[in-house]
């Protein structure tokens, strides 16, 4: 199996200082450590620094469009449940052009990791708020501040049914590589929300901001929902960092009856076989 | 002689079930018929009716003209009793309205009554059907056989039904016992079946083994048969959130290896525009069905049209080869279809097949199809062609790169990119590489264009009077052609199933010979002439175009033609 540094491929094009680096670095050594093979891991994304990654892993990948990296991440599950699927965006990509791949791909509960770079605020498009940006912040479109209170994504993905939900730091690997690894090992749709800064762009949440407020919860029990979601509204002066919730519930693909057995995409085909269709018509 | 039967009442009255039974009964033993239905975008209430034409030749469209009229309820009498022939018949329900004193054609027959009697007043069609078939000088037995068939294992229902349809057949004797004589029937069982059925019978035999979409009128009946069937063979359906994710999923299944299918009508293509321009930039082999009903917006729901030929031919951003099929009928569909699976998969490119909603809900008995006639080819690289590292878009001369599939060979990846990429499928800006790529990408276009089939040329081998169509005009136009025939004119019919990209040689060859050009077309602007004159050239002498949301009929073309014939 090839080491952390042998997923590690072309010359990421993000800012120096930029909190991808340490996402792609954890996601590399939690493949290594996983004994991944590049072939069998399929990266989607959308469009977004963060969506670069595709390009950045070795690995399949599926850079799709702005919001879609969910739908062609299912479909993918569809015709191989054997691909180990990660999807991986921005927060403006995955919770405000994609919301609503973002809500019912939790409802389905595919088997897919998915880690969402939220950095607070749009990187590609040159600084304007995200919906996690915090009311206040000030940009070239948002002038007067933000006035929208942001969106709670862990809170979201709860309430609507995710069996996997965490929050990691990109200032903290070790802690982000190995839940990265649980996620990915978790049956079922797992939500990483990773922090990271942008260092071009939001100049409030910045590397420093986090580092200040990031904690560990002692969370004994990974099945309490109410406690995952007191942790998930935590934020402000004190914000927690780990897997809130772990409970696994029936899968998206163990309801489809096509999915169990080779894999659609491999499987041989004769339409001959198929003239039995006809019957029905007569 | 044809006979025609229209069936009229609210939705929610159950219209499809009087047609079905008549239907595939009369198809058991090989009569000809077509089943046509004209329905409101309500659940219940308002007026929808359906009409059944069986004919010694092959009918092609729904008739002007009623031979026996059920009316279900007194607006569907109001309505149609125009279009009643002299000897034509009513089959009504007295306890729920009268005839006019002096209509004489009336067959009172108490369907709710009876259907009470007979077991519960949901049984009052059945009724209905008992009354038709001894108008129609037939026997109950083969419909008994066949409500068995339906409601097997359900002995009380059959039961009821069988006595509810004595019950009709009884009460309609004394009025007009054999009063029609039943046209002549053709050799062997035939297939009722609706275009969306054949759509999705033959999408599934062609290897589809993913459809995602979101429903809407009037292609969910292909998601219904294909959910249907997704119990019992290789396929998964999904619904999903909206057309976006449809057709993102559906790119995903096929990147990874699945034949993927979306089906839609225009609103719901116009989400799925975006998707189409991905398919095209990652090379991703992807059918969609569109199927037409009148726009725009939500236009008339469960209307026909064919308005949406300009929209799919230019729809996505940017500039990517595509196919554009459609189908003269039922029998051509079911090939077209295959086809369409094959050329996404050879040339690595969206394909999209035009249906409207008068193909997609008209049922017509058909000859079984020839299953053997279908192709299964993934053109995917073979290991021994394999070179390392493999290149998702490889340059080479057709433009068409090896294709793999994630997860197919160790050791080597597959990446697609909806950025400008490089021929591994990494994100370049360079001038030099952006010109390899799109080149390399519209060179499939020469491929596609080759396998393009000539249009239908039906009718006079050397016209002066030259009928253009594409789609579902096909039956109609034939009888018009048949029609102008008749009357000694050199006419034919030129008509498009693969439309896109144009095949010319045909078109030309006869427009040079012919006296006068008429492009009929569903739509208020002529599309298809149009994109003639766009790609050849050539000016169609005259557009007729119907975009009331109704089908053409034959009568309607012909005092069309011979408007402008003269001039």
């Amino acid at each position: 199996m090839p080491a952390a540094d042998a997923y590690l491929v072309n010359e990421p094009a993000w800012c120096p200082g930029c909190g991808n680096f340490a996402i792609r670095e954890a996601l590399a050594a939690a493949l290594a450590e996983l004994e991944l093979a590049p072939h069998k891991v399929l990266i989607c994304s959308g469009i977004g620094q963060a969506a670069k990654i595709p390009h950045y892993i070795k690995a399949n990948g599926f850079n799709g469009l702005h919001g879609r990296a969910l739908p062609p991440a299912l479909g993918a599950k569809v015709a191989n449940p054997e691909l180990t699927v990660i999807v991986e965006s921005g927060d403006g990509d995955t919770y405000g052009e994609g919301g609503n791949h973002f809500i019912h791909n939790i409802r389905r509960n595919p088997n897919l990791a998915h880690f969402v770079h939220n950095n607070q605020v749009y990187g590609l498009t040159k600084g304007q708020a995200s919906p996690t940006s915090d009311p206040g912040m000030t940009t070239g479109v948002q002038v007067g501040g933000v006035h929208t209170p942001p969106l709670n994504p862990l809170g979201l993905a709860l309430v609507m049914g995710a069996g996997f939900v965490a929050r990691c730091f990109s200032g903290e690997k070790e802690h982000l590589k190995d839940t990265m690894k649980a996620a990915i090992n978790f049956p079922g749709y797992a939500l990483i929300d990773i922090l990271q800064p942008c260092v071009s762009f939001n100049k409030i949440n910045t590397h420093g901001w986090y580092k200040k407020r990031v904690y560990y919860p002692e969370i004994d029990d990974q099945e309490n929902f109410n406690r995952a979601l007191e942790l998930a509204g935590q934020w402000g002066e004190k914000i927690p960092l780990g897997v809130f919730y772990n409970k696994p519930r029936p899968t998206f693909e163990s309801a489809q009856p096509a999915l169990t057995g080779e894999p659609l995409a491999f499987r041989s085909h004769d339409p001959r076989d198929f003239s039995g269709l006809q019957k029905e018509f007569f | 002689m044809d006979i025609n039967i229209l069936v009229g009442g609210a939705a929610g009255q159950g219209m499809d079930t009087v047609m079905n039974l008549i239907g595939k009964t009369l198809a058991r033993d090989g009569f000809k018929l077509i089943y046509s239905k004209d329905y409101m975008s309500r659940v219940r209430g308002g007026h929808n009716f359906s009409q059944l034409r069986i004919s010694a030749k092959t009918p092609w469209s729904a008739a002007a003209g009623t031979d026996i009229l059920v009316a279900l309820n007194e607006e569907t009498y109001t309505l149609h009793q125009d279009r009643l022939s002299s000897p034509g018949r009513v089959i009504y329900d007295p306890d729920q309205f009268s005839l006019p004193e002096n209509e004489t054609r009336g067959v009172p027959v108490a369907l709710k009554e009876l259907a009470v009697e007979a077991g519960g007043k949901v049984m009052s069609n059945t009724v209905a059907v008992g009354a038709l078939l001894l108008l129609l000088g037939l026997k109950t037995e083969p419909v008994e056989k066949l409500l068995g068939e339906m409601f097997a294992g359900k002995e009380k229902v059959i039961t009821g039904n069988i006595a509810a349809l004595k019950a009709g057949y009884d009460a309609a004797s004394s009025f007009c016992r054999s009063c029609f004589t039943m046209p002549d029937r053709g050799e062997g069982e035939k297939l009722f079946i609706d275009g969306n059925q054949v759509l999705g019978m033959s999408a599934l035999a062609s290897g589809c083994r993913f459809l995602s979409a979101y429903p809407m009128t009037p292609s969910t009946g292909i998601m219904n048969y294909l959910a249907a069937k997704s119990t019992d063979y290789p396929l998964v359906v999904e619904q999903a959130e909206d057309e976006i994710a449809a057709i993102n999923m559906a790119l995903g299944a096929s990147y990874a290896g699945a034949r993927a299918l979306t089906v839609t009508s225009g609103g719901g293509f116009s989400l799925m525009v975006e998707g189409l321009s991905l398919a095209g930039m990652i090379e991703t082999p992807l059918v969609i069905i569109v199927g037409m009903r009148p726009g725009p917006a939500t236009g008339l729901p469960t209307r026909t049209e064919q308005g949406d030929l300009d929209f799919v031919l230019h729809a996505g951003h940017g500039e990517f080869p595509r196919a554009i099929l459609s189908a003269t009928s039922h029998e051509d569909a079911f090939y077209r279809i295959n086809k369409a699976f094959e050329l996404a998969d050879r040339f690595q490119t969206p394909v999209v097949f035009l249906s409207d909603q008068n193909f997609a809900d008209t049922h017509r008995t058909v000859d079984p199809f020839d299953f053997s006639r279908l192709d299964f080819n993934r053109y995917l690289l073979q290991e021994g062609n394999l070179e390392s590292p493999y290149m998702r878009y490889r340059i080479t001369d057709d433009g068409v790169s090896p294709r793999a599939l994630p997860g197919q060979f160790a050791g080597e990846t597959v990446l697609v990119d909806s950025d400008e990429h490089d021929q591994l499928g990494n994100i370049v800006e360079g001038a030099e590489e952006r010109l390899n790529m799109a080149d390399k990408r519209m060179r499939k276009a020469a491929g596609l264009a080759a396998e393009m089939d000539e249009p239908d040329h039906y009718g006079d081998p050397h016209p002066e009077m030259l009928l253009l169509g594409w789609g579902s005009t096909y039956g109609v136009l034939r009888e018009t052609v048949d029609a102008l025939s008749g009357a000694g004119l050199k006419a034919a019919l030129l008509h498009f199933s693969d439309i896109y990209p144009l095949p010319r040689k045909r078109l030309l060859s006869l427009l040079s010979e012919t006296r006068i050009s008429f492009c009929v077309e569903n739509n208020a602007t002529g599309q298809l002439a149009g994109l003639i004159r766009r790609e050849t050239g050539h000016q169609i002498d005259r557009r007729i175009n119907k975009y009331d949301g109704r089908p053409f009929t034959a009568a309607e073309i012909i005092k069309e033609v011979e408007n402008h014939a003269g001039s």
